[in-house]
């Protein structure tokens, strides 16, 4: 008998008991929104943990030199923590040793962060990031000046106070005035703002736009960090192994320059976005690994639902196979009935688990920053999954069908 | 004889009810030609059904030879079975056995769609056995929404769809009224009058009358086996 003929009569069958139907799916149902749903929030995080988290927060082909690591996800003892403190500080003549002796092409920046209130015209924006860097900064992280310009090396190497700002900062501080050229008051000085960078939006809910940035030559650097001290030493290459040759490079200077033994640990972090990815991607390994285990319970306990239903629909559709019996229907053409009316039944709950899954991811998305990317494999999964899973618990009630007597088929009421 | 249709010989079929072994038929032997209106008779327990059972195809004897149409049957396996019932034989039932979810055509179809007939050949063919048997009007109607005599009619086109060497119908009269009855009879003797062969069984002997032969079983034997002239 014709594929298509037997999955129209499984619809028909389907939708003339709406309710029946609906509860024997639910198993395959949910088993299939929780794969979709999960794989979709987990990715979308992942996605979301690559170019938003990592890439935003160290910068593409970046890496930092750091007394201690700046972005951790997991836990850190308390030794480790004591350990980190004891390090050594960077100072400007590490960075001047590095900046002269590495060979890979790269270009560098210095950077201190640290918060301050930035006042103008008896406006008031508190609690700033306030970071002080160099004329580098703006390229290794990626900054689109919307108005104005960044500052300059000269400005840098002269110590000029002045300012490029987030778009937050513009927004707060000049309602409807051009901020370019107004003089910005921070710790008592006053920097004039040569630019504003374009909205950066937000992570995790928080946003980027509230930053403002002062060449680390200019009196701002006080309020931030100690003299000759930096917190990070950007570097960043033209492509990832560049960068990893330069970590190389950074690496080993830094440890002749500090005279540790071969044995001894780095008393300095190299922090990449890969590196600081880590800790997340643990988690989403754990989560990938009892993904399959829940949906297969789901499934198994689905499956048994429909083996169920199908059993049921077999005792009360004995008649029924007598008559397809007596009109020339072959063991074969039963047994292929009820398959495949197993198999539509569960791909329709899988088909109305994707939806679900999809919805479910979709909700996420709109109320928490974290994008949802639906996966295509996952659908497919999904489908793959409905379908197997019909034949499956299909099979035993099928052959059931095909093995019986006509002639007490027809008899039966 | 070469035109017979079917021949039993010397057919016994034996099964056991609980730890009892009921001897159903006990040596039946029947030859029933082409073109023959025959209907077989006799009391509950004669043997009527399981005679009916065997010439249907739907099981085998205990012993004895079954040839159908040329062929051997007493001895096929269950799917041989089942293409010969596909292609010789045409049931009709006393309770109709339509399928109730499908409409008149799509009960109409079956046998073609066991048989491996293409979609818009057997889409025309099941309509001109619904026009045979005067129900072209109610092809998409499901058969709750037919008549008792309209199911029948249904069944009958569902029978004779695929041209089967024998009709065999069950009590075909045995839920319906004594006018749809009637009426039914009537399709039948037109059948029969074009050239088809007829077998049925019933215990009413006013519905027996309308064949041309009446074979009376008792006890699972052969007790009569009349021809009359001028019947139907």
């Amino acid at each position: 008998m014709a594929l298509f003929d037997a999955i129209r009569m499984a619809l028909h069958t389907i939708w003339a008991q709406k309710l029946k139907s609906f509860f024997s799916l639910i198993g395959v149902l949910i088993g299939v929104t929780f794969l979709i749903a999960v794989v979709s929030i987990v990715q979308g995080m992942n996605v979301y943990m690559e170019d938003q988290f990592a890439n935003r927060l160290v910068g593409l082909n970046t890496f930092q030199l750091l007394r201690r690591p700046s972005i951790v996800t997991g836990n850190v003892t308390d030794e480790v923590w004591r350990e980190w403190l004891r390090r050594p500080r960077l100072t400007y003549a590490d960075a001047d040793y590095l900046s002269e002796r590495i060979g890979t092409p790269v270009i560098f920046s210095r950077q201190c962060d640290g918060r301050a209130d930035l006042s103008y015209n008896g406006k008031v924006a508190k609690d700033i990031g306030l970071t002080v860097s160099e004329a580098t900064y703006f390229r290794i992280k990626n900054y689109e000046i919307s108005s104005g310009r960044a500052f300059t090396a000269q400005e840098v190497r002269a110590g000029v106070p002045v300012l490029v700002i987030g778009d937050l900062v513009a927004e707060r501080l000049f309602e409807n005035v051009d901020p370019l050229g107004k003089m910005i008051t921070i710790g008592g000085m006053p920097y004039r703002v040569v630019g504003v960078v374009a909205k950066q939006g937000t992570l995790f809910g928080i946003s980027l736009d509230k930053f403002a940035v002062t060449p680390f030559t200019s009196p701002g650097r006080r309020l931030v960090c100690p003299a000759n001290v930096i917190e990070e030493f950007n570097v960043q290459a033209t492509s990832v192994p560049g960068m990893l040759q330069a970590m190389d490079e950074v690496e080993t200077l830094m440890r002749s320059r500090r005279g540790l033994k071969p044995q001894d640990p780095n008393n300095f972090a190299l922090q990449t976005a890969e590196g600081a990815l880590e800790g997340w991607k643990k988690i989403s390994t754990v989560l990938f690994a009892a993904l399959p285990g829940l949906v297969a319970i789901s499934l198994v306990v689905g499956g048994i639902v429909i083996m169920n239903i199908m059993l049921m629909a077999v005792a009360e559709r004995t008649r029924e196979i007598g008559v397809r019996k007596a009109l020339g229907a072959k063991r074969r053409d039963i047994l292929a009935q009820f398959v495949v009316e197993s198999a539509t039944l569960s791909t329709v709950g899988a088909m109305f688990g994707i939806g679900l899954g999809i919805g479910l991811a979709f909700l996420v998305r709109a109320l928490t920053p974290f994008p949802a990317a639906v996966a295509p494999w996952s659908i497919a999964v999904g489908v793959i999954l409905g379908i197997t899973v019909g034949m499956a618990a299909g099979i035993y009630p099928a052959s059931r069908a095909s093995r019986l007597d006509p002639i007490d088929a027809l008899r039966s009421e | 004889m070469t035109d017979a249709v079917i021949q039993l010989r010397d057919i016994t079929r034996h099964y056991t009810m609980g730890s009892e072994l009921v001897r159903a038929l006990e040596g039946v032997s029947v030859v029933i030609r082409r073109n023959e209106y025959s209907a077989i008779m006799g009391p509950s327990g004669s043997g009527k059904s399981t005679l009916m059972n065997l010439i249907g195809c739907l099981d085998t004897p205990t012993s004895g030879e079954y040839w159908l149409n040329g062929q051997e049957v007493s001895r096929m396996s269950d799917d041989a079975l089942a293409r010969v019932r596909n292609k010789e034989i045409g049931f009709v039932f006393q309770t109709f056995n339509l399928l109730p979810r499908a409409t008149a055509l799509q009960n109409v179809e079956l046998p073609l769609v066991y048989g491996g007939m293409p979609t818009r050949e057997r889409r025309d063919r099941a309509r001109q056995a619904l026009d045979r048997v005067g129900l072209g009007n109610r092809m998409d109607h499901r058969p709750n929404e037919l008549s008792g005599g309209q199911r029948q009619r249904v069944a009958i086109a569902r029978a004779l769809v695929n041209q089967p060497s024998i009709l065999l119908a069950d009590e075909p009269t045995g839920n319906l009224d004594s006018t749809t009855s009637e009426e039914i009879m009537r399709v039948f003797a037109l059948l029969h009058d074009e050239g088809q062969t007829v077998i049925m069984v019933t215990h009413e002997p006013d519905i027996a009358e309308h064949a041309a032969r009446v074979i009376t079983l008792r006890d699972g034997e052969v007790e009569t086996d009349t021809i009359r002239q001028s019947a139907a």
